[in-house]
């Protein structure tokens, strides 16, 4: 993969617009690229709407959409869910949980994604690249 | 190192080379510098599926290893260098390129197959079957030759005979014993063996001593028998058991024993404590041991011995299962029963199945001491738990060897396992693994599985685990939670019924309502897709409406099978199989153009793999627009009804199988089911479309259709059972209707049809009561359910390519148009695949 695939060329570990609020999936994820200082990554976005009071703090969050278990680029493709409070995403392909919060695998303690920062700014997504 | 000492293994088969993995993996390297010497050119290779090589395996797979794991791992290996002395005073060992010093040396050096010493036995076209030179020779003597015997009826010369018939060769075995496997099975269970192997084509001559091998007239050779009978043949291969390769160790004076072997001890010492042996060279109490799995036994113990660990070789069980030239044979124990005097003996013979069972069990008939099998091994995994664990015999042995749909039930239940039953062998975990697991702390099956590995690797061992947690769980008083997850208190079948009941249409209202509280609100893995499942049974909206679509796993949300690059296949529906040309002409064409590898299914229909995310609308688009629809190929749904041509081309054909195969293909489509659900039509007794093996099986008659039930194939194949018997086509689906709903509505999550009718209370009664008498009174509400899953059938991928929401979840990137740059293929026999 090139830098050329990146649409959107901030410069780099700065706050950069991925897409809109039309582009997420309540409740599920989506995929995007990111530009980060180690070059062009591929990112997988996940929108919790806010429902009850309790718990959940963030709405959304920005993982790594390569699968270290299947080395192929699913992530944002899992089901979301939560396990003992925490909300994580089970990999489409062998079902591992990876934190939403940290990257964290719940099965293989050495096992962890990277995770960006992420926010609403108005109807645009903001990812610290 | 200088202070490495020097380890030399004379000999690389698959017990030397075992060794070498041993001293690799554990770290064994740092304490000696490792030489391996192997007369052969090749390296270690796999000598079990040696027939494999006629078979189009090369030497290369058959290797036990990478070609450069010595290099790597530090080890040297040298290939075509033979010993021919080892120098205990000195402590060199001698080839013919020079002398090499050794601390400790470990003879694996194996066997050679005995010739018999009959004159003419060195002729051209003589051979042996035991290395991959062998077989080569073997292979370039056959080339000019129509006949081939073996001389040996054992395990090896059966499976030389295999190998003559791949060759092509009228192949013939000759045996010296009254019977052929004369170690192994008894008279009956040779002469059984004889009937299936001789309508194999292969001719069995037995209680023949061949005299001499001279030439012949028709053919090459000529084999003159002790009654001066003879026999022609181009080839001849020996096969009359094997001999310990002690040669090296006679020459410099280690003990031998009377027949051959050297002699070790439980360490795999032999009479020089600096040399060991392993393998089939070596002698321990008394006995060679002809099978791998104790050779490997001796390396872990030759290994311990080495590196100052307390593992010893105690003996092997010499139990056996094979497989040759198709037919099973099992050996537990005692076969023969010649060991107990006291031995009671049971024997089933199926003259007909050609099935042949014994059970040799002790006189108070409480344990099983031996067991012979021919024609079907299928409870050979059982009786080896009774053996090999001491297993206390049911009060009717004879039960264990009965054919099943007599009554009998000989699988264990996970109460009567040992705790020495391995329960996964991908990660090596018994029962009592399990057990001390939930002793010290493990309170469910996760917590089991994230301490033992267990069911983490193939996962063929899932519900077996489950059920020895569960009954372990009980067994120490905790309740067990038959809860679906962490979100719910409830079963699948309780949740099925709540939602039916009160009309909950939404995940998020069903959680609202009956999730538990003190957890978070967004469900799992476990719980949306059970729940997504269960609203569509009842309801039948699309699952990629928006209330849904988070719920369903990748396959349905994409509507495609996700592969493991992360690209999808895709199947149509083809019902019942039939498809016309034109449209067949349109799968090739949108395959070609999307450059998608195209297999054809089981379910007959047609695969096509590699279809890039943002592809998808687009391919569906144009097969929706040569009339194809969904095939659901993706769903815990109908697959497809496989069937026979049926009497409209078949000469035997009594009915239409073809037309009543899309018929219920066609009703039942959409159906979305706690997990797969199957189908075959067969047209008539013959069973072409294998309709025994599937959920639901459907064989005509003369006067209509028989309806078969709960059949699997896959990992654990299961008959299906007759339920019902001439059946017209109305009352066939009225039927099904009713079993299916009931299955729907009562099975756990993903539990086939199979599992679901084993795990029922009353078993195929109860199923009869319920479905034909309508014990329950259910079956009116149960046929209008399935119509209104019917009546409200649309294709979901026409639903979705007419949707621009729906068709916004299709992009890889949702900032990039481009497809995902990482996905490459390469390609094979034509087609691309995942590089």
């Amino acid at each position: 993969m090139t830098a050329t695939a990146l649409k959107h060329t901030v410069s780099t570990d700065t706050w950069q617009p991925l897409c809109t609020k039309a582009d997420l999936v309540a409740f599920s994820g989506v995929a995007a690229w990111l530009n980060t200082p180690e070059g062009p990554a591929q990112v997988a976005i996940f929108y919790l709407p806010r429902q009850r009071s309790q718990g959940q703090e963030k709405e959304l969050y920005a993982l790594d959409h390569f699968d270290p278990f299947s080395n192929a680029n699913v992530i944002a493709r899992g089901i979301i869910g939560d396990v003992k409070g925490n909300p994580v995403v089970a990999s489409p392909l062998y079902k591992q949980h990876f934190r939403l919060e940290d990257g964290q695998c719940l099965e293989d303690e050495n096992i962890k994604l990277r995770t960006w920062k992420v926010a609403f700014r108005g109807e645009e997504v903001w990812v610290a690249g | 190192m200088s202070t490495q000492q020097q380890l030399i293994i004379i000999g690389n088969g698959m017990v030397g080379h075992h060794l070498v993995e041993q001293l690799v993996d554990n770290g064994a390297l740092e304490r000696y510098q490792v030489t391996v010497f192997g007369e052969e050119r090749h390296r270690a290779y796999d000598r079990v599926h040696l027939s494999e090589y006629f078979s189009g395996r090369d030497a290369d797979s058959l290797a036990l290893c990478e070609a450069d794991y010595y290099a790597t791992s530090g080890v040297e290996l040298r290939t075509s260098e033979a010993v021919i002395e080892i120098d205990r005073n000195s402590q060199e060992v001698v080839t013919e390129q020079g002398r090499y010093p050794y601390d400790r040396l470990v003879l694996a050096t194996g066997s050679f197959p005995f010739v018999p010493p009959i004159p003419g036995n060195d002729r051209d076209g003589c051979l042996v079957y035991r290395t991959l030179d062998d077989l080569d020779a073997i292979q370039a003597a056959a080339e000019n030759a129509t006949t081939g015997v073996v001389v040996g009826g054992g395990l090896l010369g059966l499976e030389a005979a295999n190998a003559l018939r791949g060759l092509n060769l009228d192949t013939a075995v000759v045996e010296f014993a009254s019977r052929l496997m004369p170690m192994q099975v008894d008279n009956e269970g040779g002469e059984l063996l004889r009937e299936k192997i001789e309508a194999l084509g292969v001719q069995v001559l037995t209680e023949r001593a061949t005299q001499r091998i001279e030439d012949g007239e028709a053919s090459r050779h000529r084999m003159v028998f002790q009654d001066d009978k003879v026999l022609e043949t181009d080839l001849i291969v020996f096969s009359a058991g094997i001999r310990p390769r002690d040669q090296l160790a006679r020459d410099c004076g280690l003990e031998i024993g009377e027949r051959g072997g050297v002699v070790v001890d439980n360490q795999c010492l032999t009479s020089d404590p600096a040399i060991l042996a392993i393998g089939e060279v070596a002698l321990w109490n008394q006995s060679i041991f002809g099978l791998v799995a104790p050779g490997y036994q001796m390396a872990k113990a030759a290994f311990s011995t080495l590196t100052g660990g307390d593992t010893q070789f105690g003996g092997a069980d010499m139990s056996t299962k094979l497989k040759l030239l198709g037919v099973d044979v099992g050996s537990i124990g005692d076969a023969h029963g010649n060991q107990n005097p006291s031995a009671r003996m049971f024997r089933y013979l199926d003259p007909i199945k050609q099935e042949y069972r014994k059970l040799v069990i002790s006189s108070d008939g409480k344990k099983l001491l031996g067991a012979m099998l021919v024609g079907n091994n299928s409870v050979y995994d059982t009786l080896l738990q009774y053996y090999a664990n001491g297993i206390e015999l049911p009060d009717e042995p004879a039960s264990l060897i009965l054919p099943q749909s007599s009554g009998a039930a000989p699988t264990l239940g996970p109460g009567a396992l040992p705790e020495t039953a391995s329960i996964c062998s991908c990660h090596n975990v018994t029962k009592g693994d399990i057990c001390a697991t939930i002793d010290a702390g493990a309170v469910d099956l996760s917590g089991v599985k994230t301490a033992t590995k267990a069911s983490t690797g193939c996962g063929g061992c899932t519900a077996l685990l489950k059920s020895v947690v569960d009954h372990e769980l009980e067994a120490r008083g905790v309740e067990v939670d038959k809860s679906i997850c962490e979100h719910f208190a409830h079963t699948r079948q309780e949740l099925y019924d709540i939602v039916r009941v009160e009309g909950i249409k939404t995940f998020s209202e069903l959680i609202e309502k009956h999730g538990n509280q003190d957890t978070h609100c967004l469900g799992c893995d476990i719980c949306k897709p059970a729940v997504a499942s269960i609203l569509a049974s009842c309801f039948n909206e699309p699952i990629t409406d928006a209330a849904h679509i988070p719920l369903q796993d990748t396959n349905d949300t994409f509507m495609a099978n996700m592969q493991k690059n992360g690209t999808y296949s895709v199947v149509p529906r083809v019902a019942g199989g039939e498809i016309t040309p034109d449209k067949l002409i349109v799968l090739g064409e949108v395959a070609k153009k999307y450059s998608l590898y195209s297999k054809v299914t089981g379910g007959q229909r047609i695969d096509l793999f590699g279809a890039r995310l943002e592809d998808l609308p687009d391919i569906w688009g144009e097969l929706i627009a040569a009339g194809f629809e969904t095939g659901h190929a993706y769903g815990k749904s109908l697959r497809t009804v496989k069937s026979c041509v049926g009497s409209t081309w078949c000469r035997y054909g009594v009915q239409d199988s073809v037309g009543m195969a899309i018929q219920l293909e066609n009703r039942y489509k959409g159906l979305r089911s706690p997990h797969k659900i199957k189908f075959g039509v067969s047209g008539c007794t013959r069973e072409c479309a294998e309709a025994q093996s599937k959920d639901i099986g459907i064989i005509a008659t003369e006067n209509g259709w028989n309806l078969y039930v709960c059949g699997n194939g896959g990992m654990r194949p299961r008959h299906a059972e007759l339920f019902a018997t001439d059946l017209d086509d109305e009352l066939l689906y009225r039927t099904i209707d009713r079993f299916l709903m009931f299955y729907v509505r009562t099975a756990d999550r993903l539990q086939r049809t199979s599992v679901w009718r084993e795990n029922l209370d009353g078993g195929l009664e109860y199923l009869k009561e319920v479905i034909l008498e309508d014990s329950l009174g259910i079956n009116d509400e149960l046929e209008r359910q399935m119509q209104s899953v019917v009546d409200s059938y649309q294709c979901e991928w026409a639903d979705a390519i007419s949707d621009p929401e729906k068709l916004k979840r299709f992009r890889s990137f949702v900032n990039d148009d481009r497809p995902d740059p990482s996905i490459i293929m390469t390609s094979e026999r034509g087609q691309l695949r995942p590089a």
